[in-house]
């Protein structure tokens, strides 16, 4: 086996050091800043030493923003709701329509297959903004601007090429052989897909799910153009928080701080599933 | 006879468009009887796994009809075929033990626990796996997997049961130990099978007929005896048989009282023309060329002889294989004494019309097998 020398060891500490404080810090500064006032936040020298205070998560959480200028409403915690509202179902639908849609095009090579699946794809080629005024136009036709529904169905150009590609990638990685097994041990080919197909594929889908969540989450220009106040997400909400009399960021600090939490908490809960579901799932040749 | 268990009727398969695409198993047409074990013998690419995975349902049949139990089967989707497959692939659920790999097989027939346990001790038994019982596929080796998989095949209880190349990955010992209890539970439960082998050795051991098959056609379908005493054509002679059959081109030529083969570098074979039965004389003299086979281990060696300088002299422990340069080529003999035959000797060898095998110059197809058999 391989040996490493202490000087090894000290530099890899020293270089994974620096790249996690080079990650973390950002995060770590927001934390802080959330938990201070416009004022020491942008005192010169910034100083870690402060008095701590919640006033910037409890005007997120009353929707009561109290600015030089006066009193604001903003409603983030309706932003948050509507954010976690649009990623899951968003996310849920597209996990529907697309591991199906992923088996098919694992399995089942048929005419006009590949093109099909590149169109897909091709959805994440273009540039949102390219899109978005005929886009805008078509909503307005159709009724769907500013609902919820609209906003899902926008969101599937994000979720569902993402899914689709990856899950056909983990499907196809399935032996086809283990499903003949169990399709010959007398099964229908859906009972094949729910009992060998999904389960063994089961963290490319987690992964997947995850990585659409993500990006649906982190989406701002179709729902700042398709979604009045009532609809919007954090990502357009936090727009706010650029008020007349100054940018408020304590309480900008404190959103990211709450917008975060959700992704972050997925992200940790999916990373054991994932390597577990991995570890499993090793089929040795 | 007994019962047709399977039917292939001009099964034609083509990867890729009917007539254009790959044409890889081409008008097959054989019968298996309830009871029989069959062996598809051939090598790489041969249509031999093809052919048994449209027998599975897993392939569509490009044309033809595959039927078992006197109904067609080859529209029918895998799960209404009662067949029973070992992969060579293995394919265990990974996320299952064997035990329960195995147990699951079983899983559709709803038998009791307690039914289904000793059926699984018994076949983990049978297949030397009784230790391994309670790993996963991932932990377990190569041949363990593939015995794990068999098991997972011989548990059921199908009409049918399809092993491809079942022991490729056993060990020597291993590999003829269970061919000889596989042959043994197969005939005493009365199953029909069908093994996909490049091994010869497998399909004479285990299988009642064997399929030769090469280039997606069906060279030869019969025992193991016939196969090897009377090969229908030139590839199964020589695809047949360890070491392989000797073959040297030849002309003809001969009078009302000899035959005379002449081969390469002047060498001439004459033998009497009541060496050949009057149908087989009749059949060479309408041809000019042909080829000369003969197997090593009937190759003697004996005073007047035609010469052959010894190429290769090996001992194997329990038989000495010769090569020696004959008529160009080479030819092998097996004897299973020692012999202290030196490289460059010349050797004084006779081929017994007897053993000789003839076929067609052209099409390699068999004319004779030697008097007895002719």
């Amino acid at each position: 086996m391989e040996t490493t020398s202490t000087l090894e060891k000290t530099l890899r500490l020293i270089a994974l050091t620096l790249v996690v404080i080079f990650f973390m810090f950002p995060i770590f500064w927001i934390f802080l800043m959330s938990f201070q006032t416009n004022e020491t936040i942008l005192a010169i020298p910034p100083s870690i030493i402060f008095t701590p205070t919640l006033s910037n998560y409890a005007a997120l959480i009353t929707g009561k923003l109290t600015t030089a200028a006066g009193t604001l409403d903003i409603a983030f915690m309706r932003n948050l709701g509507n954010s976690i509202f649009l990623s899951v179902t968003s996310v849920a639908l597209a996990l529907v329509l697309g591991v199906p849609a992923a088996y098919a095009f694992a399995r089942h090579k048929f005419k006009g297959s590949e093109d099909i699946a590149f169109t897909l794809l091709s959805f994440r080629f273009a540039p949102p903004l390219l899109v978005l005024l005929p886009l805008t136009q078509y909503f307005q036709w159709l009724g769907l601007s500013d609902t919820y529904f609209g906003l899902i169905w926008v969101y599937q150009l994000i979720c569902l090429p993402l899914i689709l590609w990856i899950v056909r990638g983990y499907f196809e990685d399935i032996s086809a052989d283990v499903e003949y097994a169990y399709r010959i041990a007398g099964h229908s080919w859906f009972a094949t897909f729910r009992k060998i197909a999904l389960p063994l594929a089961g963290p490319g889908i987690a992964a997947a799910g995850l990585l659409a969540f993500i990006f649906a989450w982190n989406n701002f220009v179709f729902a700042l153009v398709l979604a009045s106040a009532d609809k919007q997400p954090v990502t357009v909400g936090a727009l706010a928080f650029v008020t007349s009399s100054g940018i408020q960021y304590g309480q900008i600090a404190s959103a990211i701080v709450l917008s975060v939490t959700p992704t972050l908490a997925l992200a940790l809960y999916a990373q054991r599933y994932l390597v577990e579901g991995l570890s499993l799932g090793a089929v040795k040749g | 006879m007994s019962e047709t268990a399977l039917f292939i009727k001009g099964v034609d398969k083509f990867y890729g468009p009917i007539d254009h695409g790959v044409h890889a198993v081409k008008q097959l047409n054989m019968d298996v009887k309830k009871g029989e074990i069959i062996a598809l013998l051939g090598s790489s690419g041969c249509g031999k796994t093809s052919t048994l995975r449209m027998i599975a349902g897993f392939e569509a049949v490009s044309r033809g009809t595959i039927s078992m139990k006197g109904r067609e089967v080859q529209t029918f989707a895998p799960v209404k075929r009662n067949v029973a497959m070992a992969f060579e692939g293995y394919s265990l659920y990974p996320p299952l033990t064997v035990r329960e790999n195995i147990a699951f097989a079983l899983k559709a027939s709803r038998l009791s626990q307690s039914v289904v346990d000793e059926k699984v001790a018994n076949i983990a038994k049978l297949l030397e796996i009784e230790d391994i019982m309670g790993r996963y596929p991932s932990s377990i080796s190569g041949g363990q997997q593939q015995r794990a998989s068999l098991g997972r095949a011989l548990i059921r209880d199908a009409d049918l049961h399809l092993l491809d190349e079942p022991m490729g990955q056993l060990e020597p010992q291993l590999r003829a130990l269970l061919r000889g209890r596989i042959k043994h539970f197969i005939k005493e439960r009365g199953l029909t099978a069908i093994l996909v082998t490049h091994d010869q050795t497998e399909a004479n051991a285990l299988a009642d007929r064997i399929a030769v098959m090469e280039g997606g056609v069906l060279q030869q379908f019969d025992t193991p005896q016939m196969i090897k005493e009377r090969p229908a054509n030139l590839f199964t002679g020589t695809f047949v048989g360890e070491p392989p059959m000797n073959v040297f081109s030849a002309g003809i030529s001969g009078t009302s009282d000899t035959v005379s083969f002449g081969l390469n570098e002047g060498v001439k074979l004459d033998y009497k023309a009541s060496d050949f039965s009057h149908a087989v004389r009749a059949e060479l003299m309408k041809r000019s060329k042909v080829v000369l086979g003969i197997r090593p281990y009937a190759v003697r060696r004996s005073e007047g002889g035609v010469g052959a300088k010894v190429a290769v002299n090996q001992w194997l422990g329990d038989q000495t294989h010769i090569a020696a340069d004959f008529a160009g080529g080479t030819m092998v003999l097996v004897e299973h004494d020692r012999t202290n035959l030196t490289i460059g000797e010349t050797v004084a060898i006779r081929l017994d019309p007897s053993s000789l095998h003839v076929f067609d110059g052209d099409n390699g197809r068999a004319i004779s097998h030697g008097q007895e058999l002719a």
